[in-house]
């Protein structure tokens, strides 16, 4: 494969979509010559764009569909410390800052200074031109040490990221939509893997 | 309560298991009085479809009683007597709104969603009791059972009406009626259905209704012939006749102009490319045996169509897209969008036009249910179809 770098791109996809995914086409990079892991996807969510934004903006509502988040606590309209379950009972933390924020539109943040796993990510609410509700793209960004803690990360994100995105993003499109996120474990195993 | 439960291949049993509960807002519990062996069940009693565990309920076509509502449905009252369609769907996303309902969004779980995304392309549905690839919910081959989205699916239905002339609205008449509408019939129009089970013979009515000319049958166990003679339908038993021939003939050399393949992945048949199917099957080097289907698209007039509501959950072998192209035929497929079909099949039970109690075999206690199974599947002749009855002894 030709290296992204020495070839101009052609199509309309959407970075995610790429088969070399680079953060920095995704408005997310910490470092050019090391950019990361880019997760994304879209979804079309049969709801206003200020309703769903809203909902996503308190962070407080975010563990209610992430399943690897355990708490947000949100400091001030910018700042707020995140805890996620990691390996093994443990946990992960880190503080994280609205860098970009566009009422009804865009919300962007990114992990302060010193996080164990640097992250960063951004959501976009979209009108569609076909009436069909509101398209939804999450970026996700992330910086995966090497070692003990990668495979913290890994876990951190789900055994696969990106699954664990998907399945994040599905929640919240379940919940927006219907009112409810449906579930069909039965109430004595609920909570634990079956 | 006692479920009949999945625990391997051939093996079903009526064990006690919990009691379920309400878990989301727009959910519903029912109380089974009637619940059917589908011969969808039986792909899973084979255990051709994956994603099946252990202990898994099993059951897609059931009525009841309304027992408990959750507060986020202001549809249904305790006490109401509803049809469930098999299909779970949310009534919210671009598909329901499309009454597409059983291409739903939102109804398979996330956690069971990914399977299907993987194989299909786009996550499925979920449907009940049909394995952990369509959502991993509880059947209703139970005394009880849990119906997520309940303010959307489950179908009320009036007093003074025997279980057996509606419970069919679950799945089978409208997964019928669903073949024949995909059929787009014309006036003067032939449609031969492979496979008279039962949604073969409620496809037959419904070509009739839907105005077809002739209706021709297909399969090979006589009784089942009989009953679509009986609703109007030329038969031809395939171990007798040539199938495509005795359909060329039949339509002085033109072809049916539009065909139904109620069979599936379990076809039957002595010919050297249901053999090698078997052989690859058995030896995973292709994981469904389409033999009636590839009769089907060779029978197919030019330019006819093609309807297929019998169930393929993998990837067929010697599929013949050449006749496919160059006759220019049409396909139409999928599970049946059964809450867009309901009330107007409803309508027609109640209005004499359609009578479904034909098809019932047998009525078995909850208990007898593995019997059922053993039986729907060895002895098809005499069980076209089975319907289990809970008894309600609390345990």
């Amino acid at each position: 494969m030709v290296k992204r770098s020495s070839r101009e791109i052609h199509s309309d996809a959407p970075p995610s979509a790429a088969r070399d995914p680079n953060p920095a086409a995704a408005g997310l990079s910490f470092d050019p010559d090391d950019p990361g892991d880019l997760l994304g996807r879209t979804v079309t969510i049969n709801a206003p764009r200020q309703a769903l934004y809203a909902f996503w903006r308190d962070f407080r509502n975010l563990p209610l569909f992430m399943d690897n988040i355990e708490s947000v606590q949100v400091f001030d309209e910018r700042r707020s410390h995140w805890k996620v379950k990691g390996p093994a009972g443990s946990t992960v933390e880190w503080n994280s800052l609205i860098n970009e924020d566009v009422p009804g539109q865009v919300i962007g943040w990114i992990s302060e200074e010193g996080a164990e796993v640097p992250n960063s990510g951004r959501i976009e609410f979209r009108d569609t031109s076909n009436g069909r509700g509101t398209q939804v793209t999450v970026n996700i960004v992330y910086d995966p040490p090497a070692g003990k803690l990668g495979k913290a990360v890994a876990k951190l994100f789900g055994r696969e990221p990106n699954i664990q995105a998907r399945q994040d993003l599905r929640r919240f499109k379940q919940l927006m939509e219907t009112g409810e996120i449906p579930t069909s474990q039965l109430p004595e195993t609920r909570g634990e893997p079956r | 309560m006692r479920a009949l439960t999945w625990q391997g291949k051939h093996d079903v049993r009526v064990e006690t298991v919990p009691d379920p509960q309400l878990v989301n807002p727009r959910d519903a519990i029912i109380r089974i009085t009637s619940t059917a062996i589908c011969g969808s069940d039986l792909h899973l009693y084979d255990h051709t479809i994956p994603g099946m565990k252990h202990g898994d309920i099993l059951g897609h076509e059931f009525m009841g009683e309304v027992m408990e509502v959750g507060a986020g449905n202001k549809k249904l009252r305790v006490g109401q007597r509803v049809v469930v369609p098999f299909v779970i769907a949310c009534g919210n996303c671009f598909f329901c709104r499309k009454q597409q309902f059983a291409a739903c969004d939102n109804s398979n779980p996330a956690d069971k969603s990914d399977p299907s995304e993987f194989a299909y392309g786009y996550p499925m549905a979920a449907a009940f009791g049909y394995s952990h690839l369509t959502g991993g919910y509880s059947g209703g081959q139970a005394e009880f059972v849990r119906v997520p989205y309940s303010d959307v699916g489950p179908l009320v239905i009036p007093e003074g009406i025997d279980d057996d002339k509606v419970l069919f609205l679950s799945d089978i008449l409208p997964t019928g009626w669903m073949a024949a509408v995909n059929c787009d019939i014309e006036p003067g129009d032939v449609v031969a259905v492979w496979g008279c089970g039962p949604v073969g013979l409620f496809a037959i009515q419904s070509a009739f209704l839907l105005g077809a000319h002739r209706v021709i049958a297909i399969d090979h166990h006589p009784r089942r012939l009989q009953l679509a003679r009986s609703l109007g339908a030329e038969v031809l038993d395939f171990e007798e006749v040539k199938v495509r021939e005795a359909l060329a003939e039949m339509t002085g050399g033109i072809g049916p102009d539009a065909c139904i393949d109620a069979v599936g992945m379990e076809s039957h048949g002595l010919t050297p490319d249901n053999i090698l199917d078997h052989v690859k099957v058995a030896t995973f080097l292709a994981t469904d045996r389409v033999h009636a289907l590839r009769q089907v698209i060779l029978a197919t007039r030019k330019g006819g169509r093609v309807s297929i509501p019998g169930v393929y959950g993998g990837i067929a072998d010697k599929f013949p897209i050449g006749a496919l192209m160059e006759k220019g035929l049409q396909i139409k497929s999928g599970q049946t969008h059964v809450q867009k079909f309901m009330p107007q099949l409803l309508e027609m039970i109640l209005d004499g036009k359609i009578d479904t109690t034909f098809l019932i075999s047998h009525h078995l206690d909850l208990e007898e249910a593995a019997e059922g199974y053993k039986n729907f599947k060895e002895k098809q002749n005499e069980y076209t179809k089975v319907v289990l009855k809970p008894r309600f002894t609390r345990h």
